[in-house]
């Protein structure tokens, strides 16, 4: 059943009550943060970034890492589940009842689950009573069988005993600062935990678990992978030299990443494309770029925090019955109520039953600039349900971009229909990857109607629009070369409004005091603006179009704002004086405010600025008020 | 002329069925020329203006103009398009004089075709410049529509080059604009059919640096034109009452999820905004002290390579950026900027904060759109780019990387390329096809044609699209006729068919005919498929003599060649016959009863009823032949029939002649 007929004509990919779903529904990540709690974590001081800074221990920079992490992962990917576990601590904490293994939660939450504010708010307070609850205390000792490193790899694995390994990516973070951690245990009884412990990790490995080490290295001395953790985590050869740097790179990214909710590769629709004498392949469209909305928005009650329920009811406006939702529309037309059913509508907006139909082929200096309406969306070949369906397309894409042309095709679904550009994307890789993959991007192409000729307003008098000559042309040109973004690239902006938003949210889930400050990276940059060598062109651009009148023309500007205001002050007066004609006080009193006319009561309001708008009832109630009656 | 009419009324009606809709007290008028009869106020007056008729004066909208639009009557003469002009302007001036500034719209339809008679003085030019200073001085517009469907011929060229030439005239000397239309369909979509009065979404400095700002006002260049909203419709009222609005409320309630006969107050409603798990209650005023408030401000940031910006990357309808009209001086500074950026293949990217108090700011390329006419400034055009958050990180496969079956090889690239290079909407000597200037909308064409419709014929049903606006949703036959050669290559060299592993692809390739050189197709059946077999580990080829129902029934649900089935239900019968033949005492007459049951429903699954009925009646005349007779009679016995129509849509037997058709058998030789 169709709501409102501008309903349909809306995308089904942008319906915001689905995302959430679909993301429960997509796969998950579990992650179990296992924290090296030795007392060497605390000991072991590393000087801090910002020099006027305390240093701090490894355990606190792991743990601030935890936290940004978290922070971004409950935007981002709320439905991933997260669990801290430290090891080498007095007390345990752990289903297994496992010595030196603590497992951090609060209430409400199981130990593997998603993060709430609460969770992350008593994480960043750890300290205050880490000492009193958690306690640290070496779990690795001579002459004892314990083994903590053991048991943490086992309560994280049976952590991860949930879900299955199909539907979610299941990791294990191990920070430390140790990388030798049976160093002190000798002979025999090393070689065994030592193998007891990496038979541990292949187990979980074997369980789909993926095993990742954050290491943090001593002032003097680096994290010698080599020791034990590289037969851990598989590392051998050249990545084992690029280990400790890459890890320090990780642990940066994880503090800075971007707050921006993921969402993962989903088809939005699988189309027939409708080559030629019906001749038809199989494709799939994605929304690969849409503008991103803040999450979804609760109604509360603010009496109770409660949610609210939004009841509709249709009331018919003649009789003030209660009624069904109407089965049919009408439109005003000729001074009659021309009625339209539901089905007729959804009839009208059918016009294509092919789904995507090729019509031709155009140059690309076709498509203008203004030949958009909304997003594009990525097509994609596949053959698994018509098989040479990729073949056929990439022999499209190679040929309409070895020729620069681009595809007309009518886009048509039950509910909307277009006629859209293909346009063929080469793939562009560089160091980080694929950057754009090969496909076609499908424009929306405006209509006639959609097409509006603003700049031909103002072309009514008879004398030609002046134009810039070469000159002025040399010194724009001298001007645009000063004023150069090199490798400008569409995501090096973050949407300020949007991380603001975010970081709002965050300081008052987790009741943090001050806002951390969001930097706006959309703001010119002042500082380059005002080099000697942009200023001289500017000057001279503006010498050459302003000649010496820039300044002028400014004013002119002002001149004009001050005949408008000028205009209205002469009105005010003239109301001051008109309105000095009455005597309003006796009117008022007298109750025959309402005997004069509108616009005697305009003077009144006029002379006292007052806002003029409104029904006569208003505007007396409005001088009642003024005059404090 | 004539044969354009018929696109002419529409798209005249069209306007004038918007205007029912959008703008009922709009006033229109007809004026016809070239035709029979001569009636206009100005012949009667002046004198001259022969051949030209004002077929309606100026009215305000209503449904008896759609009708007289919808059948101009056609005229016999040629026709003089200036006297047409003349007729109009003056009845625009008798009407409304000097008032309505701006409002007032002549729109001239014509082929351009006939030639004009030459002025009583004075040359056409003159003529032409005084009706342009006429219009100018009463605030009117002169929109021309010039179709030109086919080559010119010889003697027709030079009254075709002097009409352009006149016709072009007038934008250089008044408000006017003139547009060639080589097709119906960009016919329908020359004229806007709505008129949208232009705001302006932003006025101020686009600033350069703060040294530099230029004033420029920003409007909308593309706006999508909606579906009409349409009120919900009651029927509650009594059919008495005449003054029904017939129009429905819709009322929301916000109630406790707890209790559902609490109301919660609109003051008493807060916002809550998801964080993990919880939901974050959030007061718009609490909001409103700590969020994002830029100043309202456009500037750039800078310029960059348009290679650096991907067509794909325009997010939205797209605006226009012109020069403040009356700062002469930010006119030749947003000229000399425009032209600048397009000799250096330049945009710039901009920050644009249109409103004081808009919650975000919006980042946007602008390009330049340099003039070639000269009553029409330079401009901008100023497309919004996503952020960093909007685009998303989806990974595809390179195709360079794809196995070489899903590649084209050289012959097929040759195919794709000549199709491209074929199947062109811009040629070079034709008018660019589809261009989205003149292609109207096929469904709101189609909504207020049938609004038009129903308003006469209220139970009518949605009519079909129209033909001229199916040129927009389906490809052109004339195009797919004169390009044949290039399509059939292209079919030719590549192979798209059903993935035979999805069971929706049940019916499929099965046109080809069966029965003829079975050998041969055994043959290709083999070869082609011996790869296949052997990745495929068991498949079933031939029926054999242990299993042979399930044989049977597994070939015959093989996909990867229709060729099985033939194949399957050929080795039946001949499996069945040689049963028949070795039977001793009717001994094999259940075993090949089992297989022909088997068969019936085989043929009748894949919709071959033929076959097997074909066989039913060659096995029983072979059994009479041979003195079999028993195997008749006991196929009767257990019921088997032919397949009639109702089992299997392709058989030409009915149910009776079917359940008779072995009975009459039996009796026969009695």
């Amino acid at each position: 059943m169709e709501l409102d007929p501008d309903d349909v004509f809306r995308d089904d990919e942008d319906d915001p009550e689905n995302e959430a779903l679909r993301q429960r529904a997509s796969s998950k990540e579990l992650v179990v943060y296992l924290v090296d709690a030795s007392p060497k974590m605390f000991s072991t001081n590393c000087p801090s970034e910002q020099e006027d800074q305390k240093d701090e221990s490894h355990f606190r920079i792991a743990i601030s890492c935890i936290l940004e992490s978290l922070k971004t992962q409950i935007i981002n990917r709320s439905y991933d589940e997260v669990a801290v576990c430290f090891f080498n601590t007095r007390e345990k904490k752990n289903l297994q009842d496992l010595n030196s293994v603590f497992v951090f939660n609060v209430a409400d939450r199981e130990f593997l689950d998603r993060p709430t504010a609460k969770f992350i708010k008593e994480l960043s307070r750890l300290e205050e009573f880490f000492v009193k609850e958690i306690g640290s205390q070496h779990g690795i000792v001579s002459g004892s069988r314990e083994n903590s490193l053991y048991n943490a790899l086992w309560v994280a694995q049976a952590l991860l005993r949930k879900g299955s390994a199909k539907t979610a990516d299941k990791r294990i973070l191990i920070f430390t600062d140790e990388d030798d951690p049976f160093g002190n245990i000798k002979g025999g009884a090393k070689a065994d935990m030592t193998r007891t412990t990496l038979q541990r990790v292949k187990d979980a490995q074997d369980l789909g678990i993926s095993i990742e080490l954050l290491p943090l290295s001593q002032l003097d001395r680096e994290f010698n992978v080599s020791l034990f953790y590289a037969d851990l985590i598989g590392l051998q050869g050249e990545d084992l030299a690029q280990f400790v740097p890459a890890a320090g790179e990780r642990m940066e990214d994880m503090k800075y990443q971007l707050r921006k909710r993921m969402f993962k590769k989903r088809i939005v629709r699988k189309l027939t494309f409708s080559v030629a004498n019906g001749v038809s392949i199989e494709v799939h469209t994605y929304a690969f770029i849409r503008p991103t909305v803040l999450g979804s928005i609760t109604w509360l009650d603010s009496v109770t925090n409660q949610p609210i329920k939004i009841e509709r009811s249709f009331i018919c406006a003649d009789t003030g019955a209660l009624m069904q939702e109407p089965p049919k529309h009408f439109q005003t037309y000729k001074n009659q109520n021309v009625k339209f059913s539901v089905e007729e509508l959804s009839e009208i907006k059918r016009v294509s039953t092919g789904q995507l139909r090729l019509l031709g082929f155009k140059p690309l200096s076709c498509l203008k600039d203004y030949h958009n309406l909304r997003p594009s969306t990525f097509i994609f070949p596949s053959d698994e349900e018509v098989i040479g369906s990729t073949r056929i397309f990439i022999a499209l894409h190679r040929s309409m971009i070895r020729l620069n042309r681009f595809a007309v095709a009518f886009y048509g679904t039950s509910s909307h229909s277009q006629l859209v550009a293909l346009v063929a994307q080469e793939e562009i890789i560089d160091s980080g990857g694929q950057v754009e993959p090969p496909g076609m991007h499908m424009i929306c192409l405006p209509y006639s109607d959609d097409i509006r000729h603003a700049e031909e307003l103002h072309s009514g008098t008879n004398a030609a629009i002046p134009r810039a000559n070469e000159d002025q042309i040399k010194k724009a040109a001298a001007l645009i070369k000063r004023i150069d973004l090199k490798d400008f690239s569409v995501y090096q902006f973050a949407n300020p409004g949007l991380q603001r938003h975010y970081a709002i949210l965050q300081a008052l889930a987790l009741e943090e005091d001050d806002l951390p400050e969001i930097k706006d990276e959309t703001v010119p940059d002042e500082e380059g603006l005002a080099r000697p060598g942009v200023v001289k062109a500017i000057e001279e651009f503006k010498l050459s179009v302003y000649g010496d009148k820039y300044d002028e023309s400014d004013n002119a500007g002002h001149k004009k704002v001050s005949e408008a205001s000028k205009k209205r002050k002469a009105l005010a007066d003239g109301a001051v004086q008109k309105s000095a004609q009455y005597n309003w006080d006796a009117l008022a009193d007298s109750g025959k405010l309402k005997d004069l006319t509108v616009v005697e009561l305009k003077f009144y309001l006029s002379a006292h600025d007052l806002p003029v708008s409104g029904k006569k009832e208003d505007l007396v109630k409005r001088i009642l008020t003024h005059m404090g009656k | 002329m004539h044969h354009l009419l018929p696109e002419v009324e529409k798209i005249c009606s069209m306007i004038v069925q918007k205007k029912l809709v959008y703008s009922k007290y709009d006033e229109v008028g007809v004026v016809l020329f070239g035709t029979e009869e001569t009636e206009n106020e100005l012949t009667m007056e002046v004198g001259g203006y022969e051949h030209v008729v004002v077929l309606q004066n100026i009215k305000v909208v209503d449904g008896d103009l759609v009708e007289t639009l919808k059948k101009i009557p056609r005229g016999t003469l040629p026709g003089d398009f200036l006297d047409a002009i003349v007729v109009g302007m003056d009845m625009l001036i008798k009407k409304y004089s000097s008032t309505n500034k701006g409002k007032k719209r002549l729109c001239l339809i014509t082929n351009g075709l006939s030639p004009i008679k030459d002025p009583y003085e004075g040359s056409k030019e003159d003529q032409v410049n005084a009706i342009a200073q006429q219009m100018t001085s009463h605030g009117m517009k002169l929109e021309s529509v010039v179709v030109r469907e086919s080559v010119v011929l010889d003697e027709n060229v030079s009254v075709m080059e002097e009409n352009d030439r006149i016709l072009n005239l007038f934008p250089k000397r008044t408000c006017a604009k003139m547009v060639f239309v080589e097709s119906s369909t960009s016919l329908l979509g020359a004229l806007k059919t709505r008129s949208i009065s232009p705001v302006t979404i932003f006025r101020g400095d686009l600033e350069i640096s703060p040294k530099l700002k230029i004033k420029v006002w920003v409007y909308k260049k593309t706006s999508e034109e909606k579906f009409p909203t349409l009120k919900k419709y009651s029927d509650k009222a009594p059919s008495t009452d005449k003054f029904a609005s017939h129009e429905v409320k819709v009322d929301f309630e916000y109630k406790s999820v707890e209790d559902a006969n609490k109301v919660v107050p609109p003051e008493q409603r807060i916002k809550g905004y998801q964080y993990g798990p919880q939901v974050v209650p959030i007061s718009a005023d609490e909001w409103d002290a700590v969020k994002f408030k830029p100043e309202k401000s456009v500037k750039v940031l800078g310029f960059t390579d348009s290679s650096n910006i991907m067509r794909h990357h325009y997010m939205k309808d797209v605006n226009i950026f012109i020069a403040d009209p009356g700062d002469q001086n930010a006119i030749l500074a947003v000229s000399a900027l425009a032209r600048a950026m397009k000799e250096m293949h330049k945009v710039a990217i901009l920050r644009c904060v249109w409103r004081q108090g808009q919650g975000n700011v919006v980042v946007g390329a602008l390009t330049p759109n340099v003039s070639d006419n000269d009553h029409v400034p330079d401009s901008f055009y100023f497309n919004v780019l996503p952020f960093a958050e909007d685009v998303r990180e989806f990974q595809f496969p390179s195709f360079s990387n794809l196995p070489a079956s899903l590649l084209p090889d050289e012959e097929q690239q040759e195919a794709a390329d000549n199709f491209v290079k074929m199947l062109d909407l811009a040629p070079s000597d034709k008018e660019e096809m589809l261009q989205p200037d003149f292609t109207p909308n096929p469904v709101l064409e189609r909504f207020y044609n049938y609004l038009e419709l129903k308003s006469k014929h209220p139970d009518a049903a949605v009519p079909p699209l129209d033909k001229t606006l199916k040129r927009i949703t389906e490809p052109d036959p004339e195009l797919l006729a004169k390009k044949k050669s290039a399509i059939d290559s292209l079919l030719r060299h590549f192979e798209v068919k059903q993935n035979p592993k999805l069971k929706k692809s049940m019916k499929r390739m099965r046109e080809k005919p069966s029965g003829s050189d079975e050998e041969d197709n055994y043959r290709r059946i083999t070869s082609k498929n011996k790869v296949d077999l052997i990745e495929n580990g068991v498949k079933v080829e031939k029926i054999g003599d242990l299993t042979p129902v399930q044989d049977f029934e597994l070939m015959m649900s093989r996909r990867d060649n229709p060729e099985w089935i033939n194949r399957a239900i050929t080795e039946m019968k001949n499996k069945i016959h040689d049963l028949i033949e070795d039977s001793i005492e009717g001994d094999n007459y259940p075993k090949a009863l089992d297989l022909l049951v088997a068969l019936r429903k085989g043929c009748i699954l894949e919709q071959e009823p033929k076959q097997f009925n074909d066989f039913l009646h060659q096995l029983c005349k072979f059994c009479l032949e041979h003195d079999l007779r028993s195997f008749c009679d006991f196929l009767a016995s257990k019921g088997i029939t032919l397949i009639s129509k109702t089992e299997a849509v392709d058989s030409d037997v009915t149910e009776e002649e079917a359940r008779n058709y072995l009975v009459k058998r039996e009796a026969k030789p009695e």
